[in-house]
């Protein structure tokens, strides 16, 4: 079953990025998490027109990946699976808002640009996501998390998940290949086997969370979860924060792009 | 089903946001007084569980197609409705962090979505009830297909309200819902078939894992409470959507304050479009209305808006250069200082 | 008297379906011993161990470590002083990170972030793993699962180690490795498996169960090599304790009979 396997891998890449040490990984998970937020609102606050004006924005994963050292492919390609579901609504714009808008000296259908504005944010909104874990990591991020306010339970149930899902990816991975050695040509699961192969993996995985439990117990757990105590950020978290956060700003009230091709054609 | 961060405003993410960490604060709190440690890392594998069996094609009888695991109702049947909602938190988290499926301004959107109306609302109305008299075969297979059904429908009907009052696409309400709300039938039929085959398999083989050996985790959960709470969610959604938007005439369409206080600049009104061959275009959705301009100014406002003047243009190109630059230098600069 | 003293008094234990698992174990293993605990599937070994660490109480007898009897009461204590290795090593690395994984039982115990990187610390390197400190249990081959496993236990300075299995699984090269760490400990250790050559090797004595009940107990050497009683227990003599095919020797010595092909010798490589 491919799908497992490369669900599984693209985690582990992202994983392995987010170990390398750079200034933006040496940043502090908070500092990174409220910046991230700070980009989200500047690029959704845009009305469902702006185009040109989220341009600016590209600064900032832009930015991110060549301070982080982290390299385009696997985030370019995470966008293709994600994009479709966006185009898919945005794409039956142009027909609903036919509104002629002058456009290079030309005129185009202004649902053109709410679609532009869609695939825009879109990726935007994704390449920020993917790379804040990218030079984060789950573990710190959580630490992050739980640093404003995300409660202990939580923490230590959501870093559960992480761990436990490449073992069960696995294992879900090796039912399948046991189940299609023996039914070849089958496309999915056959309806006989619906309740037996994901109810084996189920069961199968209440033991396995009893053993945990066990092993959690055996050191001490007692509902009370123990965590690492947190870092404070330093003076480069403040330079990233607002130094960003201007340029945000900066982007979101003043038309950059049109204050700049003023200066170039001088219109 | 997972909603996109493109498709919302920064308001409607926000106002969800707040709703989701209400019920996750009190789903924390519940579990945190209830004395099983247990349910914790059980709730940690169940949640990989889903993703896992989210992974495996079930090939629906019949037709050439397939279809997944949904994971709301099973997490619920099977941990009860608070461990259920937390762990498929927990899910749609690692989702938006490494797979970009939901946005994290919309991580409080997808929760409630596909969380608070399994956990909170099909849970004590549909499988509880169906539940009640104790548990059979048959009931685990109405219970799954009919809960599953319900959430999904609830929960793309509120995909359809947050898109449209966060007004980020020109899809029409009415168009939409058409669109929505027929696919996730489709899609909560087949989730309720594969749900029910998964619990009627763990039922027989260990009947003491579905769910009421869990009672303790939702004595608390009544309908009385589910439903104040809920109405407390809907007044203050509402409150907030009626200070930021103002509605047309056809009573559909909502315009949004930008959350940073600036005014959205659209057609001011619908009319009705006097271009006949345009309506028989999309004759499929007769009754929705084409905008038209109104004046000159507003023309111009929405191509400055829009950035589509050539200088606006002009400038766009180059700030995209401009940041590629930047960040081409960057990398050069730092690959150097790495081999010196 | 020293903590290092585990003892089992008269064990019975039926689980909630009535299957009754243990009926009468009972042995003492002292400190700084190193005892095998070997029976065929299902014959209690696993419910033994949970009984010993306090995961499931028995219906009659006790256990006991050092002088103090294992109560609910005592439990948390008795944990403390008592560390489990489990068979699959990715039910006990249940954290992000190796490192974070050793600190979670320090931590429990309530001690100050330095004296628990102190500990984590202590213990990756005991195992020889301090590298992997940050890295995620994913990423570990078998091996090192296993060794970052034992250095979770150690952190928390238990005095008796019980061990599940702890070479099922690994590759040749691994399985010596493991091995080889088990025997450099001083604690007193338990260890369960299938895989008798390393029973052999580490434990001087064993404890063979059979049916819930201890058929016999005493050196290994001797009881493993005694086919009949293996034989009865559902088990069989370890190959190093097998004569060999061509010669019949029992034992570490050149082979009598040349091998033409190789010249090799089978007793040798054993």
């Amino acid at each position: 079953m491919p799908d497992v396997s490369s669900a599984v891998r693209d985690m582990h890449r992202m994983e392995a990025l987010a170990r390398s040490n750079t200034g933006v990984h040496r940043l502090h998970p908070v500092t990174k998490l409220l910046t991230v937020l700070m980009f989200l609102i500047a690029a959704l606050s845009f009305e469902r027109h702006a185009f040109g004006r989220l341009l600016p924005l590209f600064l900032f994963p832009v930015l991110t990946a060549a301070l982080a050292d982290l390299p385009w492919k696997p985030f370019l390609k995470r966008l293709l699976f994600v994009e479709p579901f966006v185009i898919g609504i945005g794409i039956l714009n142009p027909l609903f808002d036919q509104v002629p808008v002058p456009f290079a000296g030309f005129e185009a259908a202004r649902g053109w640009f709410t679609f532009l504005s869609l695939f825009l944010k879109t990726t935007l909104t994704v390449l920020a996501a993917l790379q804040l874990i990218a030079c984060t990591g789950m573990e710190r991020l959580l630490a992050g998390l739980h640093a404003m306010g995300l409660p202990r339970v939580l923490v230590l149930q959501v870093s559960l998940t992480y761990r436990y899902l490449t073992v069960l990816a696995e294992e879900a991975g090796r039912l399948l290949t046991a189940y299609s050695l023996r039914a070849p040509g089958q496309k999915g699961i056959r309806f006989s086997a619906w309740g037996s192969l994901a109810g084996m993996l189920l069961l199968r995985s209440f033991d396995r969370a009893q053993r945990i439990h066990h092993a959690m117990q055996l050191r001490g757990y007692d509902g009370h979860v123990p965590l690492p105590p947190g870092t404070m950020p330093g003076m480069a978290d403040a330079v990233w924060f607002f130094g960003w956060s201007c340029w945000f700003a900066l982007v979101r009230f003043v038309d950059l792009p049109l204050w700049l091709g003023r200066l170039m054609t001088g219109g | 089903m997972h909603m996109a961060d493109a498709l919302i405003s920064p308001a409607v993410g926000g106002i969800m946001w707040a709703v989701s960490a209400g019920f996750t604060g009190y789903s924390v709190r519940k579990l945190t007084k209830d004395p099983d440690e247990g349910i914790v890392p059980l709730m940690g594998v169940m949640g990989a569980f889903v993703f896992a069996a989210q992974m495996i094609n079930f090939t629906i009888p019949g037709t050439g197609s397939s279809g997944h695991i949904g994971g709301g109702m099973l997490l619920s049947a099977l941990l009860g409705p608070v461990g259920g909602f937390l762990t498929l938190a927990s899910v749609l988290l690692i989702q938006a962090l490494f797979f970009g499926d939901g946005g994290l301004l919309a991580y409080g959107c997808n929760l409630a979505n596909m969380g608070i109306f399994t956990s909170f609302v099909i849970y004590p109305l549909v499988w509880r009830r169906i539940m009640k008299k104790g548990v059979t075969a048959k009931r685990i297979w109405w219970g799954s297909v009919l809960s599953v059904v319900a959430a999904l429908q609830l929960g793309a009907f509120s995909v359809v309200l947050e898109t449209f009052a966060s007004g980020r696409t020109e899809l029409p309400f009415s168009a939409f819902v058409v669109l929505m709300q027929p696919i996730h039938l489709a899609i909560g039929v087949v989730e309720g078939l594969v749900t029910a085959a998964v619990l009627t398999f763990v039922w027989q083989a260990r009947p003491e894992l579905i769910e009421p050996n869990r009672a303790h985790l939702q004595a608390g959960v009544s309908l009385r409470k589910v439903l104040v709470v809920m109405g407390i969610a809907v007044v203050l959604t509402g409150g907030a959507l009626s200070l930021f938007a103002s509605s047309f005439p056809d009573g559909l369409e909502w315009s949004m304050f930008g959350v940073m206080g600036e005014e959205e600049i659209t057609a001011a009104g619908t009319v009705h479009s006097t271009f006949s061959d345009i309506q028989e275009k999309t004759a499929v959705l007769p009754d929705y209305t084409f905008k038209v301009p109104d004046g000159a100014t507003e023309l111009t406002e929405t191509a400055a808006l829009a950035g589509t003047s050539v200088s606006g243009l002009v400038g766009g190109a180059m700030t995209l250069v401009l940041a590629g630059l930047i960040g081409f230098a960057v990398t050069r600069f730092r690959k150097r200082e790495t081999h010196a | 008297m020293s903590h290092h003293r585990l003892e089992a008094i008269h064990l019975k234990y039926a689980y909630p379906d009535g299957h009754e698992a243990l009926h009468d174990v009972s042995f003492e293993a002292t400190h700084g011993e190193c005892v095998g605990i070997i029976g065929a599937n299902g014959a209690g070994k696993s419910t033994l161990l949970m009984l010993l660490m306090g995961l499931l109480h028995p219906g009659a007898g006790t256990v006991r470590i050092g002088e103090v009897e294992l109560t609910r009461k005592t439990l948390p204590d008795i944990r403390k002083r008592v560390g489990m290795v489990f068979q699959n090593p990715d039910d006990q690395l249940f954290m992000p990170t190796v490192g974070e994984d050793a600190a979670f039982g320090p931590r429990n115990a309530g001690l100050s972030e330095s004296e628990v990187q102190e500990k984590v610390t202590a213990a990756l390197s005991r195992v020889g793993i301090l590298h992997l400190r940050d890295r995620a249990p994913f990423k570990l081959s078998g091996g090192e699962k296993h060794a970052a496993a034992i250095a979770s236990v150690l952190a928390m300075d238990p005095d008796i180690l019980v061990l599940d299995e702890p070479t099922a699984g690994l590759d040749p090269r691994a399985r010596r490795r493991v091995m080889g760490l088990l025997e450099s400990f001083s604690h007193t250790r338990l260890i369960t498996g299938h895989d008798l050559d390393m029973i052999l090797a580490l434990c001087p004595r064993v404890v063979i169960l059979r049916e819930g009940r201890v058929a016999a107990d005493g050196p290994s050497s001797t009881l493993l090599a005694d086919s009949e009683l293996m034989e009865a227990c559902g088990l069989e003599v370890p190959l190093s304790l097998q004569p060999c095919a061509k010669c019949g020797y029992v034992g570490h010595r050149k082979c009598q009979v040349d091998m033409p092909q190789t010249g090799g010798s089978p007793c040798e490589s054993r």
